[in-house]
């Protein structure tokens, strides 16, 4: 079978970005990524892989070519210029005088 | 299983939440949740008759001999993620098959060990299908088929058993077994509905499996003995056929006529293939008795 063409061009399956809740999160989180021929096998093995230990409530699968990622070499830019800008931060404000609960 | 409830023996056993270790799981631990497990059974203090422990042991050597065949998919899988597919199939299977074994044991004064290692084939009684070599994933996706959709009907049924054991090992099970079948359908339709070739290997996997679904159906004289404990398979065989027709024709494949294999199983009578699988599988405690690891 490894050998069998499942797609058009190619002989490895395409490769799916995996998000599991757990059952206390609140929210999706990334937990690995597999190789499934289409996204209903992708869940399938996901479930699998990542849910063995009661760890999940819900799945996503997501195409990993459907991601855009920001570029690990424009750290610098990308990340850096919010350093130094305090007033960004709620704690960079004195507060109001007469302002109670904060 | 025909005691009456008393205070020191209830008929229907505790599987609550409070009835195992599990129930005080914490916040920083992953329960393994509650289910009934064969350490559970083995300390029972009901055993079951003579005639409903050769049941289980039925319903526990179908199991024990499919998850030893899923078993050689390791490694071999079409897919890392399908050898782990199959890997997990076969490990809930023997887990099915340790709960069935340990209960039939109990009536008997053995251990699940003493019954999947010191057998001998004719004392195994599982059905033909169970035993049939993997063939190619195509074969392997056949056989799939039409055990995940037997074992949904029948354990679906058995969680009503009137033995309490048979019960809840069938409703632990049946949500197993439930992904099984799908995982089973989703393949058939993208290997029936494929390209050419999945089409034609696929059709040609139910052909060579066909002869043996039979067997899986026929009613006997243990079966009539143990009566509400236990299914008359007979009665399983509509469903399963209004079933399966529905996925082979989404699949484009069409139902094999072939006429049945002979089947014995159920009274120890195997094809050739069980004694190599055994054998495989029983070397290790043969070779090193009572070794454990």
């Amino acid at each position: 079978m490894s050998n069998q063409p499942m797609g058009n061009q190619t002989n490895i399956w395409p490769l799916w970005e995996v998000f599991v809740r757990s059952s206390r999160g609140l929210s999706h989180v990334h937990a690995g990524s597999l190789h499934a021929p289409d996204a209903e096998m992708a869940l399938r093995n996901a479930r699998d892989l990542y849910t063995r230990r009661n760890e999940g409530v819900s799945i996503w699968v997501v195409p990993s070519e459907a991601i855009t990622a920001s570029d690990p070499d424009a750290k610098g830019s990308f990340f850096e210029s919010p350093q130094g800008k305090d007033y960004r931060h709620a704690t960079y404000y004195t507060k109001s005088e007469g302002v109670k609960h904060l | 299983m025909n005691a009456a409830p008393t205070p020191s023996h209830p008929a229907r056993t505790d599987h609550s939440l409070d009835s195992f270790g599990d129930a005080a799981a914490s916040a920083t631990r992953v329960t393994p949740g509650n289910a009934l497990r064969p350490e559970d059974i083995a300390i029972q203090t009901e055993r079951p008759s003579d005639d409903v422990a050769q049941y289980a042991l039925r319903l526990g050597d179908d199991s024990l001999v499919l998850a030893q065949r899923l078993g050689e998919w390791i490694s071999r899988g079409p897919e890392i993620e399908e050898d782990i597919a199959l890997g997990n199939i076969a490990l809930d299977l023997l887990g099915h098959a340790r709960s069935f074994l340990t209960y039939a044991g109990h009536a008997w004064g053995k251990s699940e060990d003493d019954l999947a290692y010191w057998r001998d084939e004719e004392e195994f009684r599982s059905a033909w299908i169970f035993e049939q070599p993997n063939g190619d994933f195509g074969v392997t996706i056949a056989r799939q088929l039409v055990v995940a959709v037997y074992q949904c009907l029948l354990y679906a049924r058995l969680v009503g058993s009137a033995d309490s054991t048979i019960a809840a090992i069938s409703a632990k099970a049946l949500k197993e077994v439930d992904y099984h079948r799908d995982h089973a359908i989703q393949w058939t339709l993208r290997l029936g509905d494929g390209t050419d070739e999945s089409h034609r290997r696929m059709q040609a996997a139910l052909e060579l499996m066909w002869p043996y679904v039979d067997e899986l159906f026929d009613d006997d004289e243990l079966v009539e003995r143990v009566g509400e404990a236990g299914v008359r398979p007979s009665t399983l065989r509509a469903e399963f056929d209004a079933e399966i027709a529905a996925v082979l024709d989404e699949a484009t494949l069409t139902l094999p006529a072939v006429p049945r294999a002979r089947g014995g199983g159920r009274r120890g009578e195997h094809t050739e293939h069980l004694g190599y699988l055994l054998a495989e599988m029983q070397v290790l405690a043969r070779k090193h008795p009572g070794a454990t690891w």
